[in-house]
């Protein structure tokens, strides 16, 4: 088999004023990311660029219409994602994404709207607007890249560093115990929880499509490696130590257990697809109750002047 | 899967064959694809790339079934895979561990 290797010819001064990238469109899937944003931030053997990766698969397979299709995100490495996407992406505050994702959707229910962002940008700033979002049965799309750790700023510990992890707040381990993502979003009410490794890929793009098409709160778990700030600090090992990790202990879970499906370092990884509900989404439940109703009762009052 | 002798029908049989297309000055050598592809067809070149990587290279010749696995386990959107031209089914993809036959075992056992 004859080696195809692709090599661009540098870019000239012009293009480079311009920010463009050098060697755009090379790779099939360059029409979904944005020209000028190529290559990314992100770390050799970080995980992000395999979600991305399976998030563009899974737009293509589902025939998604990109025109309809808005991406938005919080703050942080994997929050990243949308400023490379060649869609309508918002990169809003830190936190603040799914309050965001929530207006769009409500605004305009016609879209499809997928929220990606971190578990520090998801759990912890915006804590409380996943549960409750997950409660009203919002029509998004969560895809959070959990890495157990604040990335971009360093490596601090964060909500889902595991008990006994070494960050740079918790030089000698960590002693709080960690959110159970999968756990949390089904208890708040998501109609779809999952939970794959990036290792998993087509099983990470399937639960996107599923999640794409359902409708309601729908939530998936991306489990990717950190080798600069998580794994460097817990002598994990490089991206590739890692990824070898999830092949070894990770597990098809049939049900979801709260102690088997909880994370520890370097600990066993129950994945699957947790939550697979049929449930009436927020503007269902609006209509149903209040818009109807109010119509209705606008008509009495009507009659009654007339 | 292995056969004990080769398909009546291997010649008109056509074997999915892949071209691994890999964009160099991408690779930040993680080594996924290498490490990952079930046919083990990639293999770390010693070559370095403008970053100062080693960029995976195809080093098993028709070997790659286009399965696309190193596409959507790269992080970096360095590589890809198109089919090919399918190939024919060769002895060697077929005939792994040929064993003998029960009778020829018995034979061999206990002579004729």
């Amino acid at each position: 088999m004859k080696n195809i290797f692709i090599d661009a010819p540098p870019l000239t001064p012009d293009q480079a004023k311009l920010g463009r990238s050098k060697g755009y469109g090379d790779h099939p899937l360059d029409k979904y990311l944005k020209e000028g944003r190529i290559p990314h931030i992100w770390c050799s053997g970080c995980g992000i660029g395999i979600v991305l990766t399976a998030f563009i698969k899974a737009l293509e397979k589902s025939g998604a219409d990109p025109d309809k299709t808005v991406v938005v995100s919080g703050i942080g490495c994997s929050a990243r994602s949308a400023g490379y996407l060649n869609l309508d992406t918002y990169h809003t505050t830190h936190g603040r994404a799914i309050p965001f994702a929530t207006g769009v959707k409500l605004a305009n229910p016609e879209l499809n709207v997928v929220v990606i962002s971190g578990d520090g940008d998801l759990f912890a700033i915006g804590g409380n607007h996943i549960i409750h979002a997950a409660r009203r049965n919002i029509d998004l799309s969560i895809i959070c890249v959990n890495n157990f750790t604040y990335g971009m700023t360093g490596g601090q510990g964060g909500p889902t560093t595991p008990v006994g992890a070494i960050s740079t707040t918790t030089p000698y381990g960590a002693s709080e115990y960690p959110f159970n993502l999968v756990y949390m979003a089904a208890a708040a009410g998501a109609s779809y929880v999952a939970r794959w490794t990036v290792l998993h890929t087509r099983e990470l793009r399937d639960a996107m499509i599923d999640s794409m098409s359902k409708p309601g709160f729908s939530f998936i778990e991306a489990i990717s490696p950190c080798p600069t700030a998580h794994a460097r600090r817990n002598k994990l090992g490089s991206g590739l130590d890692i990824m070898r990790y999830y092949k070894e202990k990770s597990y098809l879970a049939d049900e979801l257990d709260r102690d088997e499906t909880a994370l520890g370092l370097a600990d066993k990884i129950a994945i699957g697809k947790f939550v697979d509900v049929e449930k009436p989404t927020y503007l269902d439940m609006y209509n149903s109750h209040v818009a109807d109703r109010a119509a209705q009762a606008a008509k009495k009052k009507k009659k009654k002047k007339k | 899967m292995s056969f004990w002798r080769m398909p009546l029908d291997a010649e008109e049989q056509g074997v999915t064959v892949g071209e691994v297309h890999i964009i160099a000055y991408r690779c930040k050598g993680c080594r996924y694809c290498i490490e990952f592809c079930p046919n083990n067809v990639l293999a770390e070149s010693e070559e370095f790339n403008e970053k100062g990587y080693h960029p995976p290279y195809a080093a098993k010749d028709g070997k790659c079934v286009n399965c696309n696995f190193c596409e959507t386990i790269c992080p970096e959107f360095a590589i890809f895979v198109t089919e090919g031209k399918p190939g024919n089914l060769q002895p060697a993809d077929v005939l792994h561990d040929v064993k003998p036959g029960r009778r020829l075992q018995r034979k061999r056992r206990y002579g004729e």
